[in-house]
This record gives C-alpha cells, structure tokens and sequence, in this order.
C-alpha cells in the first residue's frame, strides 16, 4: 500500500546569493506521509529553518536560488502562482514560529489576528471570525480565552502568546504544520505543555507536521520520525527509537552523546571536536569529515550516497556504504 | 490549582484600545496638555476671529502709526500703518495656522506613500525613489522653499506647494526606514507564511507599526513649516499685503524696531509660541505611543 506522500522534497538546494554566496541546502530528500511528525534535528545553521521557509515560498526570491522539487500534496509548491500561492499559505501549509513576542504584531489584539486569518480562509464575517477565533483559543486552552481574544500580544505570558500563534497557525486548517523550534524561547516547563499541545492537536486532526529541533529531547516527546541535518543535508533518517537506540551516523552519535545525561561531576562534558562548515561552496566531500572520528581518506573525495539499511533508516556515511556492499 | 471563576460574556472588561491607552498617557503628560491647550486657543482664535478682533486687521490710520502697547483703544498698539496690532495678530493665526499645518499634512500622506512603498517593495524602486529623494536634501530646506516659491512667484498657493515639496524628503525618508524595519520582523513573516498577499501586510501590519511614528515626525514638522512659511513671507515670497500674516507682520515692522521694538517683535512671540506648542505636543506624543515602556 503506497499512500501519497503529504510532503514530497527530493534534491532541494537552497544557495544564498550575497557578497558571499551560502550554499544552505544541498540536496535534501524527504518524504512525510499524512498524520506524520517528522522531527529535523541539527545544530545552527544546518538549514533546518530555511528548508521549512523553502516549503513555503518564504524566502526572498531575488536573492535565493532554490533548484529541485517540493510537493505538497502533489502539487508543485514552487510552480504556485500568487493566488494559489495566498491560499496554500495558511490554508494547506502554516507555520509556527520560534519566538511568539516577534512573530505576532504588537498593535493588533490576539483575536483581531486570529480572525484576519480566518477571514482570509473561510470568508467569515468580522464577527463569525471573531466566535471562530474564541473557538480557537479553546482549542488551545488559553485560559479565560474571552479576555485573551481582546488582548494584545505585549499583554499576555510568553507561553500563553505561544498557543496565540498556534492557535493562528491552526487556523485555516491546515494539512500541514511547519513547527520552526517553537519551545526555544520558552522556559522548560512550558515547553512542556507546548509540545503536549501540539502532539494532541496533531492527533486530533490528523494533519502532518514538520518539527524543526536542535533539541534531542524535544525530538523524543513529539516526532516519529527524525531526520538529522548536517551542512544542509540529511545525514540520517529514521524513527526516533532507532535513531536514539542505535544511532548509525558519526555526527548523530556525536550529538547524542553531547548531553547531560551520565555525564559525572568534574568531567568534562563530551562534544563534536570543530564547528560545522562555512557552505560557501557546494560540499564536494562528506561535509563531516573534518570534525569525524572515523574518517577515510576517501570521505575527503568524494560525497558519500545515502544509503538504506532497513526499511526505515537512510544513512549517508562511508562507513555504511562499504558494509552494504 | 487556583480555582477558576467563569465570568458572563459582558462583563469581561475590555482592555481599552491603543489609542485609548495613547490618549490616556498623553493626557497625564502635564507640558503636552498645556500645549495642547495653547493650540486649542490659537485654533478658537483663528475660528472665530470676526468675532473676537476689536478691530477691522485691514483699517489703517496715519495717525496711530506705531503707537506703544498698551495705548487705550489700542491693546497691543499700532502697525506702522496705524493698523490694529491685536485683530492683526487674530486675524494672523488663520493664515499662519494653515501656512503650518496643510504643507505637512499632505506631505504627510505623499510622503508616508512613497516611503512606505519604497520601503516594502527594497530593491531597484528603493533605490531609485530613495536617491530621488536625496537630492532635495543636499538643498537646505529654507533654501529650497525660497528657490521653488520664487520660481513659483508669490502668494499663497504657491508657498504651500513649495513647502509641502520641502517636507515629502524627510517624511519619506522616516517612512522608509520605520518601514524596512518592520518589513523584516517575524510577524509580517508570519502574516505571509499564514496567506496574506502583500496589500493586506501593507494595509493591515506595515501602516498599523508605521504610521505612528511618521506622524510623530511629522508634528514636529509643523512647528517648521510655520517659521519657513513665516520666513517666505517675510522676505516677500509666501503671503502678499496687506494680508494679516505673522512672517509678513515682522517682516513690515522691522524698520520700526528702533522706534517700538515691543511692538515689532510681537509676531515673533506669536511664532515661538505656536511652534513651540506644537513641538511639545509632538513630544508629549511620542512618549506616549511608546507603549512598551
């Protein structure tokens, strides 16, 4: 049984033109099936945000050159024209943000927001979109949500404007949820009740959802699925269990093996030697072979291919490919 | 867990306005209200000035020239032409209030425009409007008003539109940058990635964060306007005699400053005071839009 993929990427390369071009995606694959949370995992500056932006056509198109194709529930996401454009932004795709305080306008009450979007994509009234928006809020268990509809975004808590933007993220209904770490700015134990939040409304609706992370942790509680992203790529892919029990790829081991956890008082915490790679050009070799523990002469020649080990687990590393073959 | 009471609909109250909330902050601003309360008066007077001048501004009389303040029949004395200075000086605050006000105001909105638009839209238009733009400014402003009303000839029309020429650069420039500010915050961003096209950002995120402090700015253009404009008809340019004027007003008396240095300098207090008022309600304004703080 093959089910459409609700998400489609297949060799995305995302290059930033500037004084110094940055080469911030290079060729990413991935697929998400309806009602799947795939979690990408990577440090800054891995192209985990500017994936989910490329998803949705977000990012600037005089300055960007964006090769390969993204699908959305078949469709070509970059072949949209502007109208169709407005209605899959929202309608079909939406996107939380990182830090809420920003990513809601400081002039407009919570429910005036809320109900622009609703307008937008149902063509409610004024006031059908403002119940609509109160509903909302419900939804996202915003305590006394009649008072927060007429509050403004300054007015309210960090984690309460959270569940605003996911409550005006939600609400055009979408197929899809793009998640840009959204418990980064939030302390620990809303943190918490977000990402309970999200996973419950992600079942309740059945949508699919795209979770950008560096947090391994945050990985574990909300995703089935987990993508590792290194350098603009995807290093591996596979389901959170396999992944956290038996991690295939060196930078993945690397950043499981870089918490607290076991780790005892006076020692030194463990870390990945070196910092990622600059990306001006295109990587012609493993871009972690630098900073890896096990490299061969030949991951500074040529890219290492993915490779599929099981049914679930796609590895790109040398060390994979030689005990397949 | 603290127990929740639920409150009926209604009763809820509602968290006032932004502009309530600006009004209410501006109101506790004691200098601000105080000017406010001089501009009012100034209004009032402009208004109603058939009503409130003891005398015709127009009727001059050889012999009352340059009389002293306080002459009787004559509160504030005598012109040079023997013409009332107090309905003079009434009747001057109608043109001197609109030689202020109107320039700003539509350069406000062609301004505001065309910042706001080079702002949004960057690249190539920003360029070419904004550097457009720079070329008034390599002009003084006083300067620019005197070669463009002069080009113009004299009179009213013609000032105002040499004056509202001088303040669109500056408005347009304030525009643009409060403009490519917020273009880059996250929630037009998120406005974007929720289906907005870009007139709805421009309507409803970019002129809700923008418009405030351009017209913050543009307040305090007033006071300008007012002392240019009093400039230009002071040196023959804006408003033509024997119209009730303040620029014009000195500019006549300023042989007299030997003889009744008071009387001449009277316009020029009317001027400081106006523009001064206008520059602390801008002020009073500004701290009061600021919310946040």
């Amino acid at each position: 049984m093959t089910q459409q993929p609700l998400v489609k990427i297949s060799d995305l390369h995302v290059l930033f033109k500037g004084q110094k071009n940055v080469c911030a995606v290079n060729g990413l694959s991935l697929n998400l099936l309806p009602g799947q949370v795939l979690g990408i995992l990577g440090e800054s500056g891995s192209g985990k945000s500017v994936t989910l932006k490329a998803l949705l056509r977000l990012l600037p198109a005089h300055k960007t050159e964006i090769r390969g194709l993204i699908e959305v529930l078949g469709r070509n996401v970059m072949s949209l024209n502007a109208a169709d454009l407005a209605s899959f932004r929202g309608g079909i795709a939406s996107m939380i943000f990182q830090d809420p305080m920003l990513a809601l306008d400081p002039v407009y009450t919570i429910g005036d927001q809320i109900a622009e979007v609703v307008t937008r994509h149902h063509g409610l009234k004024r006031r059908d979109a403002m119940a609509y928006a109160l509903d909302m809020l419900k939804k996202v268990r915003i305590p006394s949500p009649e008072r927060r509809l007429k509050a403004y975004p300054h007015e309210i808590s960090g984690g309460m404007r959270q569940r605003a933007m996911i409550a005006l993220a939600l609400a055009g209904n979408p197929k899809l949820l793009l998640a840009d770490e959204p418990t980064t700015a939030l302390d620990a134990s809303v943190q918490m009740q977000i990402l309970l939040l999200l996973r419950e409304l992600q079942k309740e609706s059945g949508m699919g959802m795209i979770f950008v992370t560096h947090d391994i942790g945050v990985a574990v509680e909300i995703c089935d699925v987990v993508a590792v992203m290194y350098a603009g790529q995807i290093v591996e892919t596979g389901t959170i269990r396999d992944i956290v029990k038996d991690p295939k790829h060196p930078y993945t081991k690397g950043l499981l093996a870089a918490n607290l956890h076991g780790a005892e008082r006076g020692k030194r915490l463990e870390t990945i030697p070196g910092s990622p790679p600059l990306l001006e050009s295109a990587p012609t070799s493993c871009s972690f072979a630098p900073r890896c523990a096990y490299t061969q002469a030949v991951c500074r020649l040529k890219a290492p291919e993915a490779v599929t080990i099981s049914k679930n687990i796609t590895v790109r590393c040398i060390l994979e490919t030689n005990m397949n073959s | 867990m603290i127990e929740q009471k639920t409150i009926p609909l209604d009763e809820y109250t509602r968290s006032p306005s932004y502009w309530a909330i600006v009004l209410r902050r501006f109101s506790r601003d004691k200098v601000a209200m105080f000017a406010l309360a001089i501009i009012i008066l100034l209004f009032l007077v402009a208004v109603f000035a058939p009503y409130i001048a003891p005398a015709d501004p127009l009727k001059g009389s050889m012999l009352r020239r340059l009389r002293p303040i306080g002459t009787p029949g004559l509160p504030l004395g005598a012109d040079e032409l023997g013409r009332d200075m107090l309905s003079r000086l009434i009747y001057g605050a109608r043109l001197s209030l609109f030689m202020g006000i109107t320039p700003v105001a539509i350069a406000f909105v062609i301004g505001s425009s065309i910042g706001i638009a080079a702002g949004y839209l960057g690249g190539l238009f920003n360029s070419l409007t904004m550097r457009t733009n720079d070329i008034f400014y390599a002009f003084p402003s006083v300067l620019l008003a005197i070669a463009l009303s002069g080009a113009l000839g004299a009179g009213v029309t013609s000032g105002l539109l040499s004056l509202t020429i001088v303040f669109i650069p500056p408005i347009a420039r304030v525009a643009e940058s409060v403009t490519t500010q917020v273009r880059k915050l996250d929630y037009v961003e998120a406005a974007k990635a929720s289906g907005a096209n870009n007139f709805t950002i421009i309507r409803v995120h970019v002129l809700g964060n923008v418009l405030g402090p351009i017209f913050v700015y543009s307040t305090s253009l007033i006071s300008v306007s007012m002392i240019l404009a009093a400039g230009l008809s002071f040196l023959g340019l804006g408003v033509k005699p024997p119209e009730p004027e303040w620029g014009l007003m000195l500019n006549t008396l300023r042989n007299a400053i030997y003889v009744q240095p008071w009387l001449a300098a009277l316009p020029g207090v009317m001027i400081f005071m106006t523009s001064i008022a206008f520059n602390l309600v801008s002020d009073g304004l500004r701290s009061a839009m600021d919310i946040k703080s």
